[in-house]
C-alpha cells in the first residue's frame, strides 16, 4: 500500500510540476531577467514578487544611495541595467548624454494613470524617456520635544538644539540649502552665489552644531529620539513620524526642492521590452498604492492620489499644499553650466 | 618540460593583476583625460582641502599607532614572559579579531559606542550621564586601534619570544634593577619588532576607508574616503586622474615607510606578517 | 623576561583581562543582540531567532551569500593551483629569479587595499570590462595567490631535494614525478594555503568594493550598504554567522599550523 501511495504522490507531483511549467510558459517574459537599479529602501519588495509571478520575468533588484553614485556606475559603462530610477535633474543629464533610451509608450499604456500635472514634465518633454515613480519634497524633520519653537526656516540648522542635528550626505540637497538660505536660486550658475553657499555650509560644519552628514539612517535616528533635527525627504520624514508622534515635518518658508524620480531604461539595457513591462506594472494603481504604503512617498498615479485618506491629505509630507509647492522648485541639471563644476568642488570641500 | 615553467601562470597572473594595474594608476596620475602628460594632478593636493585630509589622516593614524604601541608593547611583553602559563591561548585570542571582517569589527564598535548603545546604557544604569562618543575624533581613533591592535602585538611578541634570555640574566647579575633591564636591554633588543609593528599599524590606518565615516556619521573623513569619493561620486571629468595621483601619493608614503622598515630591520626579524 | 614580583603578576592579570574585554566585548555584545527580541540596543526583551529567520528570507542577503561563497570557492581553487605550481616552479629556479618573483608576491600584500582596488578598477574600466562577479574573482585570485605561495614554499624547502631526481631515475615521467612525489609531500602546505586563501576571500571588503558592482554584491558590501541605513539586528545575525564561520575555518587552519606562524 505504501508503495502505491508513493507512486500516486509522485504522479501528483509530476502533474503539478508540469502544470506549473505550462503556466510558466504562458507568461509573457518567462525565463527572462531584468536588472532594476533603484534607491535604497524605495520599494515594497512584495511588488517584485508579484511582478515575477505575473510575467515570469525575474527581477534582479539592486540599490544605490545617491544620484551621483548611480551616474558614475551608469556612465562608466561599468554595469548594465534595464531599469534605473533617478531624480529629475539626473534624468535631464542622462538624456543629454544619451545614456537612456526613448521609451516605446505603446508598451506603457498605464501612463494614462499618471496625473496630468506630472505628465510631459519640463525635464523630459512628452515623457519620452521617463515615467514618474514617486515624488516628494525636501524639508526639515524635528522633534517638537527637543526643539520647542516651531521651525520655519533653514537657518534652524545653524542653531544649537537640545539634541543632534544632521545634514544630508547629498550634494544637490546640501548645496540647495546653502543657496536658498542666502536668498539665491537652488539652481544657481553664479560663482559668487555659489561661493556664498560654500561659506554657509563650511561655517555650519565648523560651528559645532552639526553632528554629521547621513542618509537613510536619519529616519531611524529621528524615530528613536536620537536626534533633534535632520534634513530629510518627505517620505522618510513620514516614515519616522509614523513611529514617533513628537516629530514634525516642515518645508521652510524660504523655499525648497520638489523632486520627481522617474523610471528610465538605459541605452545599454539588455531587455528593453520587459523593462517597459515593469514600468507599466509599477504604474498600476494597486501596485503604486502598495509601494506608497511601504515607502511613504507620494505617488503620481491618479487613482492613488485621488483616494488618499484624510490623514494623508492633511500631511505636509504626503500632500503639501499648493502654497507650499509654490515655493518649491525642481533641480535642473548643472553639468552643462559654466560654473557647474563648483557644485562638486564645494561639496568636496564640505565633506572633506 | 622544465620544472621552472610551472611558475609561468603565477608570473603571468601577478603581472597582469598586480603589476599592470599599478602601472595604470601611474599612467592616469601623470596624464590629462585626453592622454597628454601633465603634473597638474599633483598640484591639486596643495589645495587646503586635500592637504587637510592628508594631515588629518596622518594625525589620526599617528594617534592610533602610538596608542597601539602603548597597549601592544606591554601586552606582547607579558605574553612573551616565561612564567606566563596561558600565553599561548591568549596570543591566539588576541590575533583572532585580526581575521574578522573590518566592517564587522567597526559595526561592533558602533553598537558599543552609539548614543543609544550598550556603553551609554551601562553608564545610565550606573547613574552616570550619557556621553557622546560617535562623531568625535576619539571614536575614530578607538575604532582604528580596535581594528589594528593585533598587528602591533604580533611582531613585538615574535621578537621578544626569540630573545636570548641569558642576556637578561646577565644584566640582572650585573646589578640592573628590573626597570633598567627593561629600558636598557629588553626594549633596545626588540626594536625590529617595534618598527615592524609601527609600520603594520600605521600603513592600514593611514589608508583606512569607511571606518572613520561610519564612526563619525560622515563628519570625519580620511584619505581612503577621499579616494572613494573621487572615484565613485565626483562628477569632475578629471576624477580618474586626480584619484590616481592621490592613490599614488598614498602608495609612495607606504613604500617610504617600508623602506624605512627595511633600513632599521634589514633581516626582517620582526616581520611576523610577511 | 624579568622576574616578576607578586604585584607585577597581579598587574599583568588585570592588564590582560581589560585587554580581552576591549577586544571581545563589542563582538560578544553583537552576538547577544542578534538574539534580542527588541530592536533596541540598550534593552534585553527576550530571546528570539527572528533575526536569523529574517536573514534567511531576504533575497538580497541570500544572493550575496551565494556570490561570496562562489567567489571564494572559485578564487581558492584557481589560486591554489596557480600558487602551488608557482612555488614548485620557483623552487627549481636560481635564487636570483626566485627573489624577483617572490617580491612580486609582496606587492599585493604591501600595497594598501584601497590602492589595489582602485588600480584594478582602472584597468578593468580602461579595457571596457564591465565590473561584476568575474572581475571580483580575478582580483581575489591575485591577492589569494601569495598566501598559497607562502604556505607551500616552506614545505618544498623541507622536502628532500633528491626525491624528485630519484623518482625520475626510477623511470617516472616528470608529470608523474610531480603528481606522485612532490604533491603528496607538500599537501599540508597546499591545504593551509587554500584555507587561508578561502578565509581572505570571504573576509575581503575594500578590494571587492572597487572591483565588483552593486549587481553582484558580496556579504561585506551588503553589510556596508546597510550601515548607511543604520544599525539593524539582521546585520548582527549576519555578523554572528560570519564570525563563527571564520572561527571554524581558523580552527581548521590552526590544526595544520600554529596560528602565530601565519
Amino acid at each position: 500500500m505504501k508503495k502505491l501511495a508513493i507512486v500516486l504522490l509522485v504522479a501528483l507531483l509530476v502533474a503539478a510540476l508540469s502544470a506549473a511549467c505550462l503556466a510558466e510558459a504562458d507568461k509573457p517574459f518567462a525565463g527572462t531577467e531584468i536588472k532594476v537599479y533603484n534607491w535604497e529602501d524605495y520599494i515594497d519588495r512584495e511588488v517584485l514578487n508579484l511582478f515575477e509571478e505575473e510575467t515570469g520575468c525575474h527581477v534582479n533588484y539592486v540599490t544605490f544611495s545617491q544620484n551621483e553614485d548611480m551616474y558614475t556606475k551608469l556612465s562608466t559603462g561599468a554595469e548594465s541595467y534595464d531599469v534605473v530610477i533617478p531624480s529629475e535633474y539626473m534624468i535631464e543629464r542622462l538624456i543629454k548624454e544619451d545614456l537612456i533610451a526613448e521609451l516605446n509608450l505603446d508598451n506603457i499604456p498605464n501612463l494614462e494613470n499618471v496625473v496630468d500635472s506630472m505628465r510631459d514634465p519640463i525635464y523630459d518633454p512628452g515623457n519620452a524617456h521617463s515615467i514618474p515613480y514617486m515624488w516628494g519634497t525636501l524639508g526639515i524633520v524635528y522633534n517638537t520635544e527637543m526643539v520647542t519653537e516651531p521651525v520655519t526656516s533653514w537657518t534652524a540648522l545653524l542653531e544649537k538644539h537640545n539634541g543632534k542635528t544632521f545634514m544630508m550626505d547629498s550634494m544637490r540637497d546640501s548645496l540647495a540649502i546653502g543657496l536658498i538660505v542666502n536668498g539665491y536660486d537652488l539652481n544657481s550658475d553664479n560663482a559668487e552665489e555659489l561661493e556664498a553657499a560654500r561659506e554657509w555650509l563650511l561655517a555650519q560644519k565648523d560651528s559645532g552644531v552639526l553632528d554629521g552628514y547621513i542618509l537613510d539612517q536619519a529616519k531611524d535616528m529621528m524615530a528613536g529620539n536620537e536626534a533633534a533635527m535632520a534634513v530629510m525627504y518627505s517620505g522618510d520624514a513620514l516614515y519616522a513620524m509614523e513611529k514617533n508622534d513628537a516629530l514634525a515635518y516642515v518645508i521652510p518658508d524660504e523655499g525648497s526642492n520638489v523632486w520627481v524620480d522617474g523610471m528610465c531604461v538605459p541605452k545599454s539595457a539588455q531587455n528593453k521590452e520587459a523593462a517597459e513591462c515593469f514600468i507599466n506594472f509599477m504604474c498600476r494603481p494597486d501596485i503604486a498604492r502598495m509601494n506608497m504604503d511601504y515607502i511613504y512617498y507620494s505617488s503620481p498615479i491618479r487613482q492613488v492620489a485621488e483616494n488618499l485618506s484624510e490623514e494623508e491629505m492633511a500631511s505636509t509630507a504626503m500632500s503639501p499644499t499648493d502654497e507650499m509647492l509654490e515655493r518649491c522648485e525642481f533641480y535642473i541639471d548643472i553639468s552643462t553650466f559654466e560654473n557647474g563644476w563648483l557644485y562638486d568642488d564645494i561639496w568636496m570641500d564640505v565633506l572633506m | 618540460m622544465k620544472r621552472s615553467w610551472y611558475a609561468t601562470p603565477y608570473a603571468l597572473w601577478m603581472l597582469l593583476f598586480a603589476v599592470v594595474p599599478l602601472l595604470f594608476v601611474c599612467w592616469y596620475a601623470f596624464t590629462t583625460p585626453e592622454g597628454a602628460f601633465t603634473l597638474s594632478n599633483f598640484q591639486e593636493f596643495v589645495k587646503p582641502r586635500y592637504l587637510g585630509v592628508i594631515v588629518r589622516s596622518l594625525k589620526l593614524a599617528v594617534y592610533c599607532t602610538v596608542l597601539c604601541l602603548l597597549i601592544g608593547y606591554p601586552t606582547a611583553y607579558f605574553l612573551a614572559g616565561r612564567d606566563f602559563n596561558h600565553a599561548q591561548s591568549l596570543v591566539v585570542l588576541i590575533l583572532l579579531p585580526m581575521w574578522m571582517n573590518l566592517l564587522l569589527r567597526t559595526y561592533a564598535m558602533m553598537t558599543l559606542l552609539d548614543d543609544n548603545g550598550v556603553l551609554n546604557a551601562a553608564l545610565t544604569a550606573l547613574g552616570l550621564g550619557k556621553i557622546t562618543v560617535i562623531g568625535t575624533e576619539g571614536a575614530v581613533v578607538l575604532g582604528l586601534v580596535y581594528n589594528y591592535l593585533p598587528f602591533m602585538v604580533l611582531p613585538i611578541y615574535t621578537v621578544l619570544k626569540k630573545m636570548d634570555y641569558s642576556v637578561i640574566e646577565a644584566a640582572e647579575d650585573l646589578g640592573c634593577n628590573p626597570i633598567r633591564v627593561i629600558t636598557r636591554v629588553v626594549i633596545p633588543m626588540s626594536v625590529p619588532g617595534i618598527v615592524s609593528g609601527i609600520t603594520m599599524v600605521f600603513m592600514p590606518a593611514v589608508t583606512s576607508f569607511a571606518i572613520s565615516t561610519l564612526l563619525s556619521n560622515g563628519k570625519i573623513r580620511l584619505a581612503g574616503d577621499l579616494i572613494d569619493y573621487i572615484f565613485n561620486q565626483s562628477s569632475n571629468p578629471t576624477r580618474w586622474n586626480i584619484g590616481s595621483s592621490f592613490s599614488l601619493i598614498m602608495l609612495v608614503l607606504i613604500l617610504i615607510s617600508i623602506g624605512f622598515l627595511r633600513k632599521v630591520d634589514p633581516d626582517n626579524e620582526g616581520g611576523g606578517m610577511w | 623576561m624579568v622576574k616578576n614580583t607578586r604585584a607585577a603578576k597581579t598587574f599583568r592579570t588585570v592588564w590582560m583581562a581589560v585587554l580581552m574585554l576591549f577586544l571581545y566585548a563589542p563582538i560578544l555584545i553583537m552576538i547577544a543582540l542578534s538574539f534580542n527580541a527588541s530592536v533596541s540596543r540598550s534593552q534585553w526583551t527576550g530571546f528570539t531567532l527572528d533575526w536569523y529567520v529574517k536573514l534567511f528570507n531576504d533575497p538580497a542577503i541570500l544572493g550575496a551569500l551565494k556570490t561570496t561563497i562562489e567567489v571564494a570557492v572559485i578564487a581558492t581553487i584557481i589560486s591554489t593551483v596557480i600558487g602551488t605550481l608557482g612555488a614548485i616552479g620557483m623552487h627549481s629556479m636560481g635564487s636570483g629569479m626566485t627573489n624577483v618573483l617572490i617580491n612580486v608576491s609582496y606587492l599585493p600584500m604591501t600595497t594598501p587595499d584601497i590602492v589595489t582596488g582602485v588600480s584594478l578598477m582602472l584597468m578593468y574600466l580602461f579595457c571596457h570590462v564591465p565590473l561584476g562577479k568575474w572581475t571580483m574573482i580575478f582580483a581575489h585570485i591575485a591577492f589569494d595567490i601569495p598566501y598559497v605561495l607562502f604556505s607551500v614554499m616552506p614545505k618544498l624547502r623541507q622536502m628532500n631535494p633528491n626525491l624528485y631526481e630519484a623518482a625520475l631515475d626510477l623511470g617516472c615521467k616528470p608529470l608523474q614525478a610531480l603528481w606522485k612525489v612532490i604533491i603528496p609531500e607538500i599537501t599540508p602546505g597546499i591545504f593551509t594555503g587554500a584555507l587561508l586563501a578561502f578565509t581572505m576571500s570571504l573576509d575581503d571588503f575594500v578590494i571587492s568594493y572597487f572591483t565588483s558592482s552593486d549587481m553582484y554584491p558580496n556579504l561585506s558590501r551588503i553589510v556596508y550598504s546597510s550601515t548607511k541605513l543604520g544599525v539593524k539586528p539582521t546585520m548582527y545575525a549576519l555578523s554572528t554567522l560570519m564570525f563563527i564561520t571564520i572561527l571554524i575555518l581558523l580552527v581548521l587552519v590552526n590544526r595544520r599550523t600554529k596560528l602565530e606562524n601565519l
